[in-house]
């Protein structure tokens, strides 16, 4: 089954009497596992998107499917739960919060989980994601004490520490040089392939969207290009039946 | 669980602008400080009041002769002489709510010992039980006594102020002073008492057998009234009793005349000279028996000086838990006012509270949406807001109730009033600290967890 499908999205702005149409039904599917580039250039709808795909907002008209789920006319409440549950997000300025280490950053997500983790065990959650984005070293450190790479996985363990299965990304790349950009692209390529993880990466850098298996475009609030999969409704990749063993998670990046 | 977290949470944005959280207490610290401190000297004003009033003398009541009037014109309270040592010895004697009852004559004169002299604020003549009614103790030396009183003995108690003006703390007992024209022995000191409520200094005082004071300083004669006069049953009353002139020779064995007659004594008025004084103090057993006590003395007052049922009183009756009532509405309505005061400071301080909370709101409106994009629902935002305004207030509280307390402690070592600690004042204050921030934490709480997360995000 599909992990994201959108059926006629439609988003309108009102701005006093004028109403500003930005999504002009857009479907598309995206299958579990999938590494996915969504590209467009500004104001193009691409950020209206990803945040209606993100769960930040809700569509005018159409309906979304996550992971089986139709959540397009959900609550602001009911939807941070989705949020909590399902989805990681990486931002291009990372959005750390100040004067916080980088354990508490981590842990933070797991305060507002439905599913009440313990203090202790969002610890050992935390210690061990900063383990595996290589800052087992730096845990106490706070952001200022960090490089922007350093930054930009502290807030990629965070998006990781809810155990999503949808991993978002806006322009993770646009505030680091190109040799940390390369380590943190090659971050997602492996939570992709060795956990199986969906990510969504949206970018206007070509050579980010490279490294995904499918690029969607979008141009004036439609899909020019990539909103199915060239195989259709193809068998999933390998990478998610990987996802669900035991111990993926344990696996150094 | 979720609450220790929020409370971490709360804490730690506290602690990370500690200088702004410090600041935004102030408001509630002096809001606190000052109900506490205000409550405590407020008790401590109304404890100092007690004591002056119980220094006046425990459950006392005071007797006083009642008005004349002529044609319609009063000439106010005491302006008749119908109290009488007779009097005073029958409340003690018949009225059993009664524990012990003094006469009281006043005088005013001038104190002469050696090369000093001293006008004191009061000189009072009385029985030795005085002493009993104002619970009065004796510092040193001995009372005078019945026989004393009987004898016109010229002899006197000194209060501590006297002691000093006139002898120089040194020890006065057996010395000679001259009161108006009259040499009196000191016979004892009595114990300081201090100023009284209205701030006169009661240790300014000569006690001395009320019989000296009328009959021998003051020289006033006492009041004439014809037979027709309510007779008073003093004329024929036995003296028995310590405080009578009437038959100053208890050993008149002999009849030189004939007894009149109740005809006779009708037929030939004689003019019958009565004694009064100027007050008759009593003391209840207790403050509880108080009531009953102004019963039983008006009732026997009435009798003894044969008011007919309908006719006002010749005499009236003051106690002092009248005085105490009128003294604690008082200061009931100094704390009354210092509330409104304190309430008004709080008032500004959740202000603060929420100026700075709004604040805070603002610049942290970019934490707020990234913590609602990871999955922090309005309600959970809502929690920490309202978690951070209500801790600020009551650690606020807490340093203001310490405030206070010092405040209230500076006061008596500086201003030498007495404090009071009030642990229902600490209660309310911790009570109203928390409300206050839960009062002006809402609306800033309110409105961060409204916020929409792209919005905030975006904001910078």
């Amino acid at each position: 089954m599909d992990l994201i499908n959108l059926e006629e999205i439609r988003k309108t702005y009102l701005l006093g009497e004028v109403s500003l149409p930005v999504l002009k039904g857009i479907s598309l599917r995206i299958a579990r596992g999938e590494y996915i580039a969504l590209m467009g250039a500004s104001g193009s709808g691409k950020s209206t998107l990803m945040n209606i795909l993100g769960c930040l907002d809700k569509p005018t008209s159409g309906r979304y499917w996550l992971d089986g789920e139709e959540i397009s006319q959900l609550t602001p409440d009911q939807r941070a739960v989705i949020r909590s549950r399902k989805i990681g997000f990486v931002f291009q300025n990372f959005n750390l919060l100040k004067r916080t280490s980088a354990l508490n950053q981590v842990m933070m997500p797991l305060a507002y989980s439905p599913d009440n983790v313990s203090e202790a065990e969002a610890r050992v959650r935390a210690a061990e994601l900063l383990e595996r984005v290589g800052l087992g070293d730096r845990m106490h450190h706070e952001p200022s004490q960090l490089s922007g790479g350093q930054q930009q996985r502290v807030a990629i363990a965070r998006a990781l520490v809810n155990r999503p299965p949808l991993l978002f990304a806006d322009e993770p790349t646009g505030n680091l040089d190109s040799r940390t950009s390369v380590e943190i692209m090659r971050m997602f390529e492996k939570l992709n392939q060795e956990e199986g993880i969906t990510i969504i990466v949206v970018t206007h850098a070509t050579d980010v969207a490279e490294h995904a298996s499918r690029t969607i475009r979008i141009r004036d609030g439609i899909i020019e290009a990539g909103a199915f999969s060239a195989e259709g409704d193809g068998p999933p990749p390998l990478a998610t039946v990987l996802r669900n063993e035991e111990g993926a998670f344990a696996r150094p990046l | 669980m979720r609450f220790a977290k929020t409370l971490r949470f709360a804490l730690r944005a506290l602690q990370s602008n500690i200088m702004r959280s410090a600041l935004t207490c102030v408001g509630i610290i002096i809001g606190i400080a000052a109900v506490i401190a205000m409550m405590e000297i407020g008790n401590g004003v109304t404890a100092l009041n007690q004591k002056a009033i119980a220094s006046l003398g425990a459950n006392s009541l005071m007797v006083q002769p009642g008005m004349a009037a002529s044609g319609g014109v009063s000439f106010g309270a005491g302006s008749t002489v119908t109290l009488t040592p007779q009097d005073c010895d029958a409340i003690l004697r018949e009225c059993p709510a009664v524990r012990a009852a003094a006469p009281v004559v006043g005088a005013n004169s001038q104190i002469v010992y050696g090369s000093r002299n001293w006008v004191p604020m009061s000189i009072v003549g009385t029985t030795p039980d005085y002493l009993d009614v104002r619970q009065w103790p004796l510092d040193d030396g001995a009372c005078f006594t019945d026989q004393d009183v009987r004898n016109m003995s010229k002899v006197c108690l000194i209060g501590q102020t006297l002691k000093r003006e006139l002898f120089d703390n040194t020890n006065p007992i057996g010395k000679e002073l001259r009161l108006g024209n009259v040499s009196v022995r000191v016979l004892g000191v009595v114990g300081s008492k201090g100023a009284n409520m209205f701030g006169r200094d009661q240790d300014d005082v000569v006690i001395a057998p009320w019989t000296t004071i009328k009959y021998r300083v003051s020289g006033k004669t006492s009041g004439v009234s014809s037979a027709q006069a309510p007779a008073n049953s003093a004329s024929g009353s036995t003296s028995t009793a310590v405080n009578t002139l009437n038959n100053p020779y208890p050993s008149s064995g002999v009849q030189l005349y004939p007894a009149p007659s109740p005809t006779q004594a009708a037929d030939t008025p004689q003019p019958i000279r009565f004694t009064n004084v100027n007050q008759i103090l009593t003391a209840a057993d207790s403050p509880e028996e108080i009531p009953a006590a102004m019963k039983q003395i008006t009732a026997l007052l009435r009798e003894r000086h044969r008011i007919p049922a309908g006719v006002a009183e010749d005499f009236t009756i003051n106690d002092m838990t009248e005085l105490m009532n009128t003294f604690s509405k008082t200061t009931q309505l100094i704390g009354n006012l210092l509330m409104i005061v304190a309430a008004i400071s709080l008032v500004v301080g959740g202000v603060g509270i929420m100026n700075i909370m709004l604040v805070s709101v603002t610049e942290r409106t970019h934490e707020i949406g990234l913590r609602m994009a990871v999955g922090a629902r309005s309600f959970d935002i809502l929690g920490q807001f309202l978690t951070e305004a209500v801790i600020l207030c009551l650690l606020g509280g807490a340093t203001g109730i310490f405030l206070g307390r010092g405040i209230s402690i500076l006061v008596r070592l500086l201003m030498r009033w007495p404090t009071e600690i009030s642990i229902p004042a600490i209660v309310a204050a911790v009570v109203v600290s928390a409300t206050v921030g839960l009062v002006f934490g809402y609306y800033p709480a309110w409105k961060a967890s409204k916020l929409d997360p792209i919005e905030a995000l975006r904001f910078e």
